[in-house]
């Protein structure tokens, strides 16, 4: 059967703010579903608290909005328990990396097949405009009037170090690649964690702008698409090179650069060095990698809590906890 | 030779192993029990592990005991021992207190030498006298007498020193006239796998069994009165096994698979042991991250369709508070185990209390109501677990199970139930033409408040959870304020109801009389043999042990205003006391409480009971 995005959009009135980047991601969401073609009764989306937490209820499929941070908790023991279910998990930089931090930590650890969309606006917006744990060093917010004295968190560094298989990046006004990042993740068996770069109107507006600048965007952003030439510039003549153990980026046909010295991408290579070095360009020297930066295959958790399941019961041949204790140590009272 | 001519006829006998952490005196107390339950004696066993992991050797934190109560009449490990076997000064010292006047200790005299005793902190030459000791000591020299045992085993020392607690077992079963071809079958299945390690262990039982005969001291011997038990197979089974089994049969009899989400705590981690060994009947047990973990995922099961359960003690329920919140809002199925240890804070981690009632009732914001039961004895726990996970089903809730280390660790006998002794649970699954009634994930079964269950992977029921309030009708988010209180009042009624589909409080003992003694879970044992003594000797006692705490059975009220005395015993300081007050207010309720990290003894609540009567 065929869907179309409006099959997974539900009856309710969509409460965010006028302008808020979670309405692009809802409809691109909506869309990717469709593209996927998963019927709306086998997803669930599972979310924990803050503003991108609403977006359960806009959904026509199963969800659950779940409490402060805990929706990557939910949504193992979801998908644990109902392996069939395709689940999108959805959180912010607040619920996903401060409050639930752990629990991000060890879903991308486990590899549970789960489609985390993190909506990144470096803010807390439900309390009304607070610093975040992707809050620059000295950013102002209502908790940090003289400017916070703490380094953030790159989200993308936490995957990698938890040993993700899975990490995309996209940008709320990007709806094309949003959805091909989106698309991406849900094919990905396993922990597939997408940051949205979002912007919030109210409390932190334009906190992406550096990167989203339409004038400036080509030359601070590169889409990086697996087997292709790492290319991007308004009129893509530029290109990421390696550089020593490091990245550069080169102009072709400056300096005797030619495309042979750009580098192809290979979201699929098992080593994560060149992924965590892409994933960390961000915008200033290098251009802020979007799209898909890593996506290999490994054992999946709840696939594999399955088969070890399968496999002991063939091996035992138990059917009933009757049987099971019958066959230990007992005695007969007559 | 000794004669047996010096034999006690008793309905039923203590034996106190004691020896250092790694001497295997928990091995020869469970075969010990094993054996007595074979030949139809009652049993009830408590383990009392020392907090340390490791202690050093001979050291008195690294004591570590066993004891078993067997015969007739038995539904405690008993208050104190009749027999104690002592390994070295350490576990001497540590448990003389356990030993009752005029009962037997036996001693390894070969470690009892100065730098033993140094080790033990004696500080004079007469260490029985030093502690003490009031009964009969038969000093064995176990250490030589293994030894010489093995003298041809090709074993190293270390490991002929291992088979001491067999030597020990082996003079208590000459002692109490058990079979010992009983107790090798359970060694020879224990080490089913190292045959020369059976080899050694059985010969060395059989040493310290012919020991008994041929010792030149005089010690009474004890012939124990069995019981006459229902027929049945039964096994030996401690409380978290019990729990775990309990809920097995609940997922057989819901046909729900079984998710449980957990993180190791003291003293609830066997439960997650056992039902992790479950893979075999299909359960999923995963240990989690962290307590918040155990419980959210073991809710994104239950939201998934699964009957889900998490399993901790106190801290652990402190931290899971939210998510179990979330689980009443959100009115999804939901077993929370909860082993009480002693508290606050880390407290007493290795030993017993029930002072986390006030926290499973009321642990939680906002008005958040929840079913609570408790069990009342090791197999107990697979009773009351099947109710909690019947209870959480077929009422749309979380049910909190309280049990506590006590009957955790203890076990007894177990007559393993037929097929059809447990009923079939109903969960409240939507029906399909529900859909064309304009089914909403709230809407309410009229006569429980019972919200309908719709399975994630079923088509046309979408539908969307979340701890936020809801229209009472259309499920929609809501702030309405006359919406939330009919919400909440629906919420409590639900909770209220499950009084219709549980058992009314039995009376016990003397129904009769003008006093009524009230326990509630892990107690029960001691409660009921004090009562029983108490009826015996003139006093006349009721008794009412309550199991279902939350709802109470439907009969409660008329039960506590038969009564001229109502006394509530309980191992806190008057937590079902004070609930059972706000409900009863027209009834004085006395108290009789303890605090200590250990059960009862019988003698307390004789004492308690005798003391208010007579007041």
């Amino acid at each position: 059967m065929k869907y179309c995005a409006a099959d997974y959009k539900s009856d309710q009135y969509v409460r965010w703010c006028p302008g808020c980047g979670d309405h692009a991601v809802l409809n691109v969401l909506h869309k990717a579903m469709a593209e996927l073609g998963v019927a709306p009764h086998d997803t669930a989306v599972i979310s924990g608290i803050g503003c991108s937490s609403r977006l359960p209820y806009y959904m026509n499929t199963y969800g659950f909005h779940t409490i402060h941070g805990r929706g990557g908790a939910v949504a193992t023991g979801f998908k644990v328990a109902n392996p069939k279910m395709t689940v999108w998990q959805v959180c912010g930089d607040g619920d996903g990396l401060a409050i639930g931090g752990n629990h991000f930590i060890h879903e991308v650890r486990r590899n549970v097949d789960l489609n985390v969309l993190m909506l990144n606006n470096k803010i807390y917006g439900l309390t009304k405009g607070q610093y975040s744990p992707t809050s620059d060093r000295g950013f102002v917010s209502k908790s940090s009037p003289y400017g916070t004295t703490e380094d953030p968190f790159i989200p993308a560094e936490l995957v990698f170090g938890a040993r993700g298989t899975f990490f995309a990046r996209s940008i709320d006004v990007e709806l094309k690649i949003s959805q091909e990042v989106m698309v991406a993740a849900a094919k990905h068996k396993g922990c597939s964690v997408v940051e949205i770069l979002q912007n919030c109107v109210i409390f932190n507006n334009g906190i992406h702008n550096y990167i989203t600048d339409r004038a400036t965007r080509a030359e601070r952003t590169i889409h990086l698409v697996h087997g292709e030439k790492m290319l991007f510039g308004a009129d893509m003549n530029k290109g990421i090179a390696q550089d020593g153990f490091g990245l550069k980026a080169v102009t072709l046909g400056e300096d005797g650069y030619t495309i042979d010295d750009v580098l192809v991408h290979d979201a699929h290579c098992q080593s994560n060095f060149l992924h965590q070095q892409l994933a960390m360009m961000d915008g200033h020297d290098l251009p802020l990698a979007i799209g898909v930066i890593r996506d290999v295959e490994a054992l999946t958790y709840d696939q594999e809590v399955e088969n070890q399941v399968a496999e002991v019961r063939a091996k035992k041949g138990l059917k009933s906890l009757r049987q099971l204790v019958l066959a230990g140590e007992t005695w007969e009272v007559k | 030779m000794l004669e047996k001519t010096n034999v006690k006829v008793l309905d039923r006998v203590v034996v106190r192993f004691s020896g250092d952490s790694g001497d295997g005196m928990q091995l020869a107390g469970n075969i010990f029990s094993n054996v007595s339950a074979g030949v139809g004696n009652q049993i009830s066993t408590f383990p009392d592990y020392p907090a340390e992991v490791r202690a050093p050797q001979g050291t008195l934190s690294g004591v570590s005991g066993f004891q078993v109560h067997i015969g007739k009449g038995v539904y405690t490990p008993g208050d104190k021992a009749d027999v104690l076997v002592s390994m070295n000064p350490a576990a001497l010292k540590q448990n003389v207190k356990f030993l009752k006047d005029g009962g037997v200790a036996i001693v390894d005299i070969d470690s009892f030498k100065k730098a033993d005793l140094d080790k033990a902190l004696y500080t004079t030459d007469e260490p029985y006298k030093e502690i003490g000791l009031k009964g009969e000591v038969v000093e064995v020299p176990m250490t030589t007498m293994v030894k010489a045992a093995l003298a041809d085993s090709g074993l190293d020392l270390k490991s002929v020193m291992k088979c001491k607690n067999m030597f020990a077992l082996g003079l208590v079963c000459w002692l109490f006239d058990r079979p010992l071809e009983s107790a090798l079958h359970y060694l020879h299945n224990k080490f089913a796998k190292k045959p020369a390690i059976y080899e050694a262990n059985a010969k060395v039982m059989q040493a310290g069994y012919d020991y008994g005969h041929n010792i030149h001291a005089s010690v009474s011997t004890y012939r124990i009165e069995s019981d006459a038990i229902r027929p049945g197979t039964y096994t030996d089974v401690n409380g978290n096994t019990a729990t775990a089994w309990g809920l097995i049969l609940a997922s057989e009899k819901s046909g729900l698979p079984l998710f449980l989400g957990s993180y190791p705590i003291t003293p609830a981690t066997d439960i997650l042991h056992e039902l992790a060994k479950r893979k075999d009947l299909g359960v999923k047990a995963c240990q989690m991250e962290d307590e918040i973990a155990g419980v959210c995922s073991a809710i994104g099961a239950a939201f998934a369709g699964n009957l889900a359960v998490t399993s901790t003690s106190g801290p652990g329920l402190a931290l899971k508070g939210e998510g179990i919140g979330l689980a009443v809002m959100a009115e999804l199925p939901l077993v929370i185990i909860d082993v009480q240890r002693g508290g606050p804070s880390t407290g007493l981690p290795t030993k017993t209390e029930q002072t986390d009632l006030r926290q499973a009732l009321y642990g939680r914001n906002g008005e958040s109501p929840l079913a609570v039961v408790a069990a009342a004895s090791p197999t107990d726990c697979f009773n009351m677990a099947f109710e909690a996970a019947r209870i959480a089903v077929e009422h749309m809730t979380p049910v909190v199970l309280l049990t506590d280390g006590f009957i955790a660790n203890g076990s007894s006998a177990w007559r393993i139930p037929e097929d059809d002794e447990y009923p079939t649970i109903k969960p409240n699954f939507v029906k399909p033409e529900m859909l064309e009634q304009g089914w909403r994930p709230y809407m309410r079964n009229e006569e429980t408040e019972v919200r309908y269950w719709a399975i994630p992977g079923t088509p046309g029921f979408q539908h969307r959870l979340g701890g936020l309030e809801k229209d009472y009708n259309t499920s929609a988010i809501s702030t309405d304020p006359a919406n939330h209180e009919k919400m909440v009042q629906a919420r409590q009624k639900k909770i209220d109801l499950i009084a219709r589909n549980i058992p009314d409080v039995e009376v016990q003992g003397n129904p009769d009389a003008d006093t009524l003694l009230i326990g509630w879970g892990g107690t029960y044992g001691h409660l009921y043999t004090a009562v029983e003594e108490l009826n015996n000797s003139g006093k006349p006692v009721a008794f009412a042990h309550f199991r279902y705490i939350c709802p109470l059975p439907a009969n409660t009220a008329e039960v506590i205003s038969r009564y001229k005395r109502v006394i509530v015993a309980e191992l806190n300081n008057g937590q079902f006391a004070d609930y059972l007050q706000a409900k009863n207010p027209m009834t004085h309720i006395e108290r009789i409480n303890k605090v200590q990290g250990q059960p009862f003894l019988v003698q307390e609540i004789i004492d308690g009971v005798t003391k208010i009567m007579e007041a």
